[in-house]
This record gives C-alpha cells, sequence and structure tokens, in this order.
C-alpha cells in the first residue's frame, strides 16, 4: 500500500469536513478498498474511516413504514435485525463470509456499485432511497454503470430506506470461486407492482428487467416469467458468456419468484 | 504515526501505528503475536481471523487504527486459564483437524464464533459458516468433526460422501 493518514471521525459532519481535503477518501468496512489499496489501485492522501460514527449505524422502522438502515450497518447486522423483510434479510446474511459481513457495510456496497454485488439488485429491487448527508436520491436515479453512481465526491450515504413489499426474494447464481453473484436476481411483490432488478448480469451494472416487471405484475408465478432476454450487452468473460447469463436472468427470475414469501 | 490502545487478550496494549498498518502488522509485527497467520493477505483465505469485539474478523482487511480502543482476542487468547487447550482446540488435536497446520488459527477462531452464536450447529451449517476459511490442505472432513465434537455432538463417522 502507498502511505496515507487515517481519520476516524465519531460524527457525520466531521467525516464530511476530512472528506473536504484533496485526496481524501471515505472507507466503510474496507472489504473491497483495502483490497484495492494492497494492490495499489488507489492512492488517497487521507482516508476517512466511517466505523465509528454511531449516528450511521442500526435498523429501525421508519413512520412510513419503511426499513431503514444506517450506511454504516454491517452486513451481519442486517441479516439479524431486517426480520420484517426477510429477502433482503436472506441477502445481506448471504454475502461474502461471515467475517467479511462483520465489516462490509450497506453504504459501501452500494457507494462502490460494483456490477456484481448483491445490495444494488435489492436497492433497485424495492425502489429505496438513498439518504446522504446532503439530499435523498431514488434508487432507479442513483445507479449509473457499473461502479457509477450518482454520488458527489465526498457524499456519504447515511442510510438507506426500503419500502417493504409483500413478498419478496434474492436468488443468487454464485461464480464458484469467488462466490460472487454471476448473476443475481431480486424480485419484490408490492401492492402496486412488482420489482425485478438483476446483478452480475449487464455490462451497465444492475438493471430493472421491466418485461419480467409487467408479467409478474398481472401474474405473479414462476411461469408467467417470460423467455430470457437478448444477450447482448451482458457481461462475457472466462465465466460465462452473455447469451449463458441472459439465460441464467430468467432461470433465477423463476426461482426467485417460486421462493418470494 | 497515530497512538492505538486496545485490549488483546485480556491485556491493555498501545502502540505507534501508520494508517496503512493493518491489524494482523500490528498483532504479528507489534505485539509478537504470530499466532495470527497471513495466508493471501487478500481476505480470502481466513488465515488471520480473530475476534475484535466478539466478531470474527479477517486482520489482513482492517487497519490497526479502526481496532482503538476494542476488545480483540486471537488464538494466543484461546486456552483456557490454566494453559491447556480449550474444548475447541481439544477437538482439533483429538480429531486431527489439522494437517500443515497453517489455517489452524483462523480455523479455531472461527469456529468459536460459530459456537457463541449457534451452540449446536448442523453439519451443514459448519461447512457454510466456514466458507471464509481455506484449508490448503484440503483437510475440511476432520476440522468439520473437530467442530462437532466441540459443540458436544455426534461427530459422524464419514464427515462427508
Amino acid at each position: 500500500m502507498y502511505s496515507f493518514d487515517i481519520q476516524r471521525p465519531t460524527s457525520v459532519g466531521d467525516a464530511v469536513a476530512a472528506l473536504g481535503t484533496d485526496e481524501a477518501l471515505p472507507l466503510g468496512g474496507g472489504q473491497t478498498l483495502i483490497p484495492t489499496l494492497k494492490q495499489r489501485l488507489s492512492a488517497p492522501s487521507v482516508l476517512v474511516s466511517l466505523s465509528g460514527i454511531a449516528e450511521m449505524k442500526g435498523v429501525c422502522t421508519g413512520d412510513d413504514g419503511a426499513l431503514c438502515i444506517g450506511g454504516g450497518t454491517t452486513h451481519a447486522t442486517v441479516a439479524k435485525e431486517a426480520s420484517v423483510y426477510p429477502g433482503l434479510a436472506a441477502l445481506a446474511g448471504n454475502i461474502g463470509d461471515p467475517a467479511v459481513r462483520n465489516r462490509g457495510t450497506i453504504g459501501g456496497s452500494l457507494a462502490n456499485n460494483d456490477p456484481s454485488a448483491c445490495y444494488p439488485a435489492a436497492a433497485l429491487g424495492s425502489g429505496a432511497t438513498i439518504v446522504t448527508n446532503t439530499r435523498s436520491i431514488a434508487a432507479d436515479d442513483y445507479f449509473q454503470g457499473m461502479f457509477a453512481t450518482a454520488l458527489n465526491e465526498g457524499e456519504i450515504i447515511t442510510e438507506v430506506r426500503f419500502p417493504v413489499p409483500e413478498k419478496s426474494a434474492y436468488m443468487k447464481f454464485e461464480q464458484p470461486a469467488s462466490r460472487f453473484a454471476l448473476v443475481g436476481v431480486f424480485v419484490a411483490k408490492y401492492a402496486d407492482g412488482v420489482r425485478v432488478a438483476v446483478t452480475g448480469a449487464s455490462e451497465e451494472g444492475v438493471f430493472r428487467w421491466t418485461e419480467a416487471e409487467a408479467a409478474l405484475s398481472s401474474n405473479f408465478s414462476a411461469d408467467a416469467v417470460p423467455a430470457a432476454p437478448s444477450g447482448d450487452g451482458m457481461i462475457s468473460d472466462l465465466h460465462g458468456s452473455g447469451a449463458y447469463r441472459a439465460h441464467l436472468v430468467a432461470v433465477m427470475t423463476k426461482r426467485a419468484v417460486a421462493a418470494a414469501s | 504515526m497515530t497512538k492505538v490502545t486496545m485490549t488483546v487478550n485480556g491485556k491493555s496494549v498501545s502502540g505507534e501505528v501508520k494508517g496503512n498498518t493493518l491489524l494482523t502488522e500490528f498483532l504479528r509485527d507489534g505485539l509478537r503475536l504470530t499466532g495470527t497467520h497471513v495466508g493471501c493477505d487478500t481476505s480470502q483465505c481466513g488465515a488471520c481471523v480473530v475476534h475484535v469485539n466478539g466478531e470474527a474478523v479477517k486482520s489482513c482487511t482492517m487497519f490497526a487504527a479502526e481496532a482503538d480502543g476494542s476488545e480483540v482476542k486471537t488464538i494466543e487468547g484461546m486456552a483456557n486459564a490454566d494453559g491447556s487447550l480449550n474444548v475447541i482446540q481439544q477437538a482439533f488435536q483429538d480429531y486431527h483437524g489439522l494437517q500443515c497446520g497453517f489455517c489452524t488459527p483462523g480455523m479455531v477462531m472461527s469456529a468459536a464464533a460459530l459456537l457463541k452464536d449457534n451452540p449446536k450447529p448442523t453439519e451443514a451449517e459448519v461447512r457454510d459458516y466456514l466458507e471464509g476459511n481455506i484449508c490448503r490442505c484440503t483437510g475440511y472432513h476432520n476440522i468439520v468433526r473437530a467442530i462437532m465434537a466441540a459443540s458436544g455432538q455426534d461427530v459422524p463417522a464419514v464427515a462427508a460422501e
């Protein structure tokens, strides 16, 4: 690693101030950023650790019934405490491995927006709201392609608000070595319609499969899932071709609908 | 340099660390607690697992500065007060849950974290929990048997098919 200073503020305000310096980077749980630093792919002068900010941690239910999760909440905590939203709790409990889940955070995952990460599918598939230190961003506006988001420099995800669906499930086809999602599909059935979000598959990062949403909104059953989308624009690499991933999108969607509870 | 103070295996320790000093470096190089191993240094193998505030973490993927004020437990703190092996360590010996032994500290720390939350895990739960601990000798069957024994459950004669 290149050398850098590390700061550990205890409030969002202090963290924002610390991030105002040149070449400062926020550090969530570090489960992606620390390996990146080790490879010298990133060279901050200051790392601003968010792990000491108590106000960014925890799970609660808001006045509107939405599940509110602090941006610094670990996957393990979400898995344990988000029981009102079982599809989301199950997703959190299957990210990485137990030790990674004890450090990695929802805010860090969403800010990084890895094209194979699980949380982006849950946020987009739930129509969640990403709350930062300056504003609220709808999930539909937030994800802007692989590793790209609507966040500005120095902006911190303080909370994520999930409307709780009637039924939901996440199905992940794991790449067997890394256990990242080769394709992951999050399905959530709300009173006003069904949302289907796909991670791992597209060159554009997480996306909504709108054809499936339309079909499932009128008939929420695995049989109603349309034929697989086109493989054009799907990730094609040594783990699988674009056509293979497209096929998996339909398979995982069916499994998610069948498993939804 | 930043001064950090933490409790490691019940003792208060402090030291000066750089921003990029990993917890594992502080433990091994700073405190000479070399029982915590560095296998892959890429947060995949789990040989470096320690407990921070009671939770299993990969100490190669956490900065020492982030453990400031924490309670840390390493493999050196696992033995019983009289120095004898604790129930998990003893089970690893009894069931030959190690071959070269390099992954063992992380395996024991992960096993302890599992049994704290889930005192009577099924064999499948043990295997699932050890997802982030890699044994290069591929000695998983006896590791799983040792953890089943440590939890006071029947140990399958043949651990897996």
